[in-house]
């Protein structure tokens, strides 16, 4: 995919995002969200290896979404992916549904994990990264985490172990919205150098303006020996949506038909 | 590793931990898809032969034991047959949500192997022990619990173990120098009681270290004309219910004993099992109180908690009367 197309399937998940939210009628995690549309879309326009008729293809790269509460980002890419339908996409928080609020592993729907409590998906993509090794298999694997997330001690767990057995075939990407639940992560638990603290830990970090995709694609594509990634993607949380951009109510909110318009309506101005 | 009595005595010698790393190394030959982690507990763990025979099949995650079952999941998604071992209240509390989003919610396979549960960390203390791990276990969907009765037997449930696809949680209790139950082969199924001792007046049902204390019990009943049945109720969960239903059948009292907090442990499991029941019978849980105890050698603490042989065939007989 070339970047106008990558940045056309942002868009698409952009606006999948804001639909299903609203039909669903009750609050769900925007802001986090629109944050990571543009990762997102690179990761599964340009960069993961998927077999999109085959989701438990052997050699497929693996992607764990650690910041479970992100599906609004994660569900629209598999979706724009073909790797699920429209029909099941459209199942989004109905009764019984596979697609909730929180990832649930679904390898046929390309659901790598169960998430939702955090600071689990990052160990687990380091056991994933650490198998591949162990049977010297090529996949890679790639997780996104939230700065927020990194509040959690099993974070920096998994950091350590990673760059220790030196997973030069992990990747982490860091939604650096510095945005949490509560607010500003400033006005929480300051994680000012984000990159630093990756860096301290012996990883080699990359940072990127989180919404521009040639910056996030060379990133991805930059190549790293014996050591693990982290690209440490700076974000504007509720992104592509003026009145969410840095106001963190739409962390979690509900959309009324009147703001479900304006936003739609302020993507399609190009 | 054929259970003779010479063999069992050299491991009883070892203790639980010891025989483990004995065990996993045995089985390992045959399991080439075998991962063994340790937080930094490999030397405790009776891990060093297997971390230098196969280097390539062991992981020490460090002093990180939430980041250990993750990783450990991470693995087994990917297909290795995980053990991962540290001592109980690290694993069971310490990563208990690891080991609820991990092995519960996702179902890996994953055993995790928990050493010196229950008070046999002697003079470690509480900090130690794991005396409320098989209540925060048990609570987690889809967990296989076993607690084996001696060291022969740890032997048995770790080869069941390697064979068996799903989460597991494995209870070592009992200190080197441990007591014989098991001197012959015998048949170990997961899930599968086994009754060690016939009697009329009371059904003992026991797990883990306090086996051989209930049989010893038992032996001394006998000798004040108090017949006790004795079961071996090695796997906590799923409970064995045709067993229980057996025990209640006979009409005889039954009596469970457990090195944990009688607050969820195995009694509990009976308790609950037996309450919705039509026909029930009178059942008393022996175990740990619900406390932090006062900490010395294993021995001493048994005593102190009225669990060795002597003391249970006080209490036993006071409730059969």
């Amino acid at each position: 995919m070339k970047y106008p197309e990558i940045a056309a399937f942002a868009k698409f998940m952009r606006q999948k995002m804001l639909d299903i939210s609203y039909q669903s009628g009750t609050s769900t995690h925007l802001g986090g969200a629109l944050s990571m549309a543009e990762v997102m879309a690179t990761l599964y326009g340009k960069v993961l290896r998927f077999d999109k008729n085959n989701p438990r293809w052997e050699d497929r790269d693996r992607f764990i979404l650690s910041k479970g509460h992100g599906v609004l980002g994660f569900y629209p890419a598999l979706l724009a992916a073909g790797i699920i339908s429209e029909e099941k996409f459209a199942t989004f928080q109905t009764n019984g549904s596979d697609l909730i609020a929180h990832p649930v592993m679904n390898l046929d729907l390309g659901i790598e994990s169960s998430n939702g409590s955090l600071g689990h998906g990052i160990s687990m993509a380091v056991g994933i990264a650490t198998a591949a090794k162990r049977k010297n298999v090529a996949f890679k694997t790639y997780t996104l985490v939230g700065d927020g997330e990194t509040n959690e001690g099993s974070v920096w767990e998994a950091a350590m172990l990673a760059a220790h057995l030196q997973l030069d075939n992990l990747t982490v990407i860091v939604d650096y919205n510095r945005h949490q639940n509560d607010g500003a992560g400033k006005d929480i638990l300051l994680i000012d150098n984000m990159a630093e603290r990756f860096s301290a830990f012996g990883w080699h970090a990359i940072e990127v303006d989180g919404h521009n995709i040639e910056e996030i694609v060379v990133a991805f594509e930059e190549t790293v020996f014996n050591r693990p990634k982290v690209i440490v993607a700076h974000t504007t949380k509720g992104k592509g949506v003026s009145f969410m951009e840095n106001d963190n109510s739409w962390h979690h909110n509900r959309l009324t038909k009147n703001n479900y318009e304006l936003a739609i309506g302020e993507l399609n101005v190009e | 590793m054929e259970i003779t009595l010479r063999n069992v005595k050299q491991w009883a010698r070892l203790g639980p931990r010891g025989v483990f790393g004995l065990a996993i190394l045995d089985v390992a030959a045959n399991y080439p898809d075998m991962m063994v982690m340790s937080a930094d507990l490999a030397s405790s763990s009776g891990l060093e032969r297997f971390k230098n025979t196969y280097p390539n099949q062991f992981l020490n995650a460090g002093i990180a034991e939430q980041n250990m079952i993750g990783v450990a999941s991470g693995l087994a998604k990917e297909g290795f047959n995980v053990f991962a071992s540290s001592f109980s209240p690290f694993i069971a509390m310490r990563a208990s949500e690891q080991v609820r989003m991990n092995l519960g919610y996702m179902h890996m396979n994953v055993k995790a192997v928990a050493i010196g549960s229950g008070i046999g960390m002697g003079f470690l203390g509480n900090s130690h022990f794991g005396l409320e791990d098989v209540s925060v276990m048990r609570a987690i969907p889809g967990l296989t619990i076993v607690n084996p009765a001696d060291c022969a037997e740890v032997v048995k449930t770790i080869k069941a173990a390697a064979e068996f696809k799903g989460p597991m949680y494995i209870r070592l209790t009992g200190t080197a120098n441990s007591p014989i139950v098991y001197e012959d082969e015998y048949e170990f199924t997961i899930g599968k009681s086994i009754t060690l001792r016939q009697g009329s007046d009371v059904t003992l049902i026991a797990c883990g270290s306090m086996v051989y204390e209930a049989l010893q019990a038992a032996n001394m009943l006998s000798e004040q004309g108090i017949e006790a049945e004795v079961v071996n109720m090695h796997t906590i969960k799923p409970l064995d219910t045709t067993s229980v239903d057996n025990a209640i059948a006979s009409g005889k009292p039954i009596i469970t004993i457990e090195e944990h907090t009688t607050l969820g442990g195995l009694g509990s499991s009976v308790a609950e099992y037996m309450s919705p029941l039509e026909r029930r019978v009178r059942h008393l849980l022996i175990g740990l109180p619900d406390a932090y105890i006062k900490t010395g050698d294993y021995q001493y603490m048994l005593k102190d908690q009225q669990l060795d042989a002597e003391s249970l065939a006080v209490r036993i007989k006071a409730f059969v009367g």
